[in-house]
């Protein structure tokens, strides 16, 4: 009833390529920014911004990263924690000897040094393909952090191979560092995250994204219409190491403040936004931000609602939670094997229709 | 989709319930506790004595001074990312605030230094957690008491100097480090390599990784290299599997050292009888053969309120969450003192800390006499007395018992290491030493 493209006629070419064509997108999308920017940081406390939202976001971006080059172009990575620690260790340095470019400069960079780490970790997926790319971006994972737990240069010789983040500002207000206020943080990373979203959107709607998904479908196929294999597989792994960069210097920088290769990046990490973007939805950038809302704020809604709400024994909680969690995977894998996305897109469907399905 | 916004929706109602208003002054203490995960067998028994203590002094005395300790356990499973949201949850809670964290863990500790120090909290990382934040002039707000880590390393290299028959026979023996490969495994490393350079022993460090189920190579090495001794920085599964690998290769226990937290019951009781003479680092005396215990017993466990088994009271973590209570406990009590009221915030319980000073007389009334050394704070010395003695194992009796006296660190080592360290912290946060008169 609400949700119909009845009666919007597009009149020129501009219109009718617009990212969103319907008006009720549109409008749902501009409701979203808006809560996102005016209403949730005054309304939330800052447990909910630090604790909650702060990873949420930086794990939609690193799901979003990993959703470009697994979703979009079919290509299996088990890298990403390798390469969100070298987003998070280029960013320390970055910090530590060029305080004076500025922090979201040096965010930009840290993605740029992790693109080119990707792209030299993404030649093999050139001749190799599906489990066995898998195992090559699995050996990138365990290299990296080896590398960053080894030479002692990426830590700046600490005794214990801990990264501190030095505070750093932007536009004079303080967003990293012990200091730096919920508001300011949330902030940052909300617009960072919101304005590469809608780059995603674009890049995988674009000659770009149309590439990768030929890759996806049938390599062969796409190389005989004229797809270059070469470029539109490194141009994959580099876009997606460039926002899972990103992601890895946030997750150090603005919300856990300090970190250890071993822990903070290790292969469960990879994991964990393997899981986002299949439980997500692979190929959709809506995916990414619902695989992470399922695996970041779900266990800790879970935690405070059997915790705080039923008062149960907090490790009783936590195997609880395990359970919960894990049923809830197979449960929406079963019911939805494409993701929580598909059952929004089928959603949207429904709508369109009613109330005469035909 | 139904039934996950039917859980958003009730997680966000059960919200406004964790901030019930509390009628009487309580005085918050939050755990970081972990009962899940490969660190549970060691986490658990140091979780059960310092909620077991502190709930005795409800029960006893209706809490320190009168005032009631309010404990909120939350679980980390020794995990970094669960122990921040934990910290952020409970960090507000109460009338009073979070008092102090106990994270046990030095990943955590890392962590909470920066975030508690700009909220005011005091950490306890006791004899865990960063070296350096023994330098209070640096961290204010961090105490790592009675001991660190670089202090228990050179108090190690006294121990075998003194089993080789003085320092000097030091000289070319070969001496192994076996640690967890973390933040808290790499503590000792510096201060090892600088006594080696200082008293001419060959160092090895060996890696393994999380969790420490697979060393069979770190222990093959060892096989190959046979050092004379071997230092272990264990946690967790990783201590049990450790001096296991280590029987089975005939490794002489009598020649293995763990640090203090790779020296419980649930470490060595798997290994049988072959853990036999194996020795660890200790700041306390094993067993429940003490007042505490008996008041533990009789107010929380025959009311039906202890957090474990009764049976296990008295065992080596048990007895170290318990001396992390009463120290915690008796830092409010100074608190309270300092500041003449019983409505204490974070930042009294800070200068509770910094003016702390337990000495035998007081462990006498506490019922722990002779249980732990005397410990005395100050505003620039954060780790107290440093001193560290050794215990060892007897698989026959299945006890553990101090076999050496306290021994004073190599403070020549140390001190410049916590002086560079703390300084390199300043200076990449742009922290101003305070000063201390």
């Amino acid at each position: 009833m609400i949700y119909r493209e009845t009666g919007q006629f597009k009149a020129n070419y501009q219109d009718d390529q617009a990212l969103f064509p319907i008006d009720q997108d549109r409008y749902v999308i501009y409701g979203i920014l808006f809560i996102t920017f005016a209403v949730v940081p005054y309304l939330l406390n800052p447990y909910w911004l630090n604790a909650i939202l702060l990873p949420f976001l930086i794990y939609a971006l690193a799901a979003l990263g990993l959703n470009i080059l697994t979703g979009y172009c079919g290509q299996l990575s088990l890298g990403t924690g390798g390469f969100m620690a070298v987003g998070a260790f280029s960013i320390y340095k970055l910090m530590v000897a060029f305080p004076e470019l500025g922090f979201i400069p040096l965010v930009l960079l840290s993605g740029l040094i992790t693109a080119a780490v990707g792209t030299l970790f993404g030649l093999p997926s050139l001749r190799i393909k599906g489990f066995y790319l898998a195992v090559a971006t699995l050996a990138a994972q365990f290299f990296l952090i080896w590398l960053f737990n080894k030479v002692g240069w990426f830590f700046n010789y600490s005794a214990t191979g801990m990264i501190n983040a030095p505070p750093m500002t932007v536009f004079g207000v303080i967003v990293t560092g012990p200091e730096a206020n919920g508001v300011a943080k949330y902030y940052l990373v909300a617009g960072i995250v919101a304005v590469f979203a809608l780059a995603a959107k674009n890049i995988a709607r674009g000659r770009i994204g149309r590439n990768w998904m030929a890759i996806r479908d049938m390599d062969i196929a796409a190389e005989l219409i004229g797809v270059r294999p070469l470029i539109a597989k490194l141009s994959a792994f580099a876009v997606s190491s460039f926002y899972v960069g990103m992601a890895g210097a946030l997750y150090f920088a603005v919300w856990l403040g300090s970190a250890e290769p071993t822990e903070a990046f290790d292969i469960n990490q990879s994991f964990l936004v393997l899981f986002m973007i299949i439980i997500g939805g692979l190929g959709s950038v809506l995916g990414s931000f619902l695989g992470a809302a399922f695996l970041v704020i779900m266990p800790i809604m879970l935690k405070n609602l059997l915790v705080g709400g039923f008062g149960t024994e907090s490790a009783l909680a936590e195997h609880i939670n395990i359970i919960i969690v894990g049923v809830l995977i197979i449960g929406f894998l079963i019911v939805e094997p494409h993701g929580l996305a598909r059952l929004w897109r089928i959603a949207k469907e429904k709508l369109r229709l009613w109330p005469f399905p035909y | 989709m139904k039934k996950l916004t039917r859980t958003i929706v009730a997680a966000l109602m059960a919200v406004p319930l964790m901030t019930g208003v509390a009628s009487a002054y309580e005085l918050v203490m939050p755990t970081l506790d972990y009962r899940t995960g490969p660190y549970a067998p060691n986490g658990i028994p140091f979780a059960n004595g310092y909620g077991d203590y502190l709930n005795m002094l409800n029960e006893r005395d209706g809490g320190i001074n009168g005032a009631r300790i309010s404990l909120i356990p939350c679980e980390t499973g020794y995990n970094t990312k669960k122990g921040v949201e934990c910290y952020e949850n409970t960090k507000a809670e109460g009338q009073s605030g979070a008092l102090v964290y106990q994270p046990l863990s030095t990943g955590i500790t890392y962590q909470l230094i920066p975030k508690a120090s700009v909220d005011e909290i005091p950490v306890f990382s006791m004899g865990y957690g960063r070296t350096s934040a023994a330098n209070g002039k640096v961290f204010p707000w961090v105490f790592n008491f009675p001991a660190t880590y670089w202090s228990q390393a050179t108090v190690f290299v006294q121990y075998i100097g003194e089993k080789e028959g003085g320092m000097e026979n030091l000289k070319g023996k070969k001496i192994a480090l076996v640690y967890h490969n973390s933040a808290y495994g790499k503590e000792p490393i510096r201060t090892l390599e600088k006594a080696a350079e200082k008293y001419g022993f060959e160092f090895m460090a060996l890696p393994v990784d999380h969790p420490g189920q697979e060393q069979k190579s770190t222990w093959l090495q060892i096989r190959r290299e046979k050092p004379d001794w071997v230092m272990m920085w264990g946690w967790g599964v990783m201590n049990q599997v450790a001096i296991k690998e280590a029987a089975s290769i005939r490794y002489p226990m009598e020649h293995f050292i763990g640090v203090w937290w790779s020296g419980s019951e649930n470490d060595v009781l798997p290994a049988g009888a072959a853990a036999d003479g194996y020795l660890s680092g200790a700041f306390h005396q094993p067993g429940d053969n003490f007042g505490a215990h008996d008041d533990i017993k009789k107010y929380v466990y025959d009311k039906g309120m202890g957090l474990g088994d009764r049976d296990r009271i008295g065992e080596v973590l048990y007895n170290r969450g318990l001396v992390a209570a009463m120290w915690t406990s008796e830092a409010i009590r100074k608190a309270m003192e300092i500041h003449g009221t019983n409505e204490v915030r974070g930042t009294h319980v800070r200068d509770g800390f910094e003016a702390l000073e337990v000495d035998e007389a007081r462990l006498k009334e506490l019922g722990l006499e002779g249980f732990t050394i005397p410990v005395k704070v100050t505003c620039e010395n954060h780790e107290g007395p440093g001193k560290v003695a050794l215990q060892q194992w007897d698989a026959k009796a299945k006890k553990w018992s101090l076999v050496s006296d306290f021994y004073e660190p190599l403070r020549d080592i140390t001190g410049p290491l916590i002086a560079e360290d703390s300084a390199q912290f300043a200076s990449e946060n742009n922290v101003a030493e305070r000063s201390c008169n």
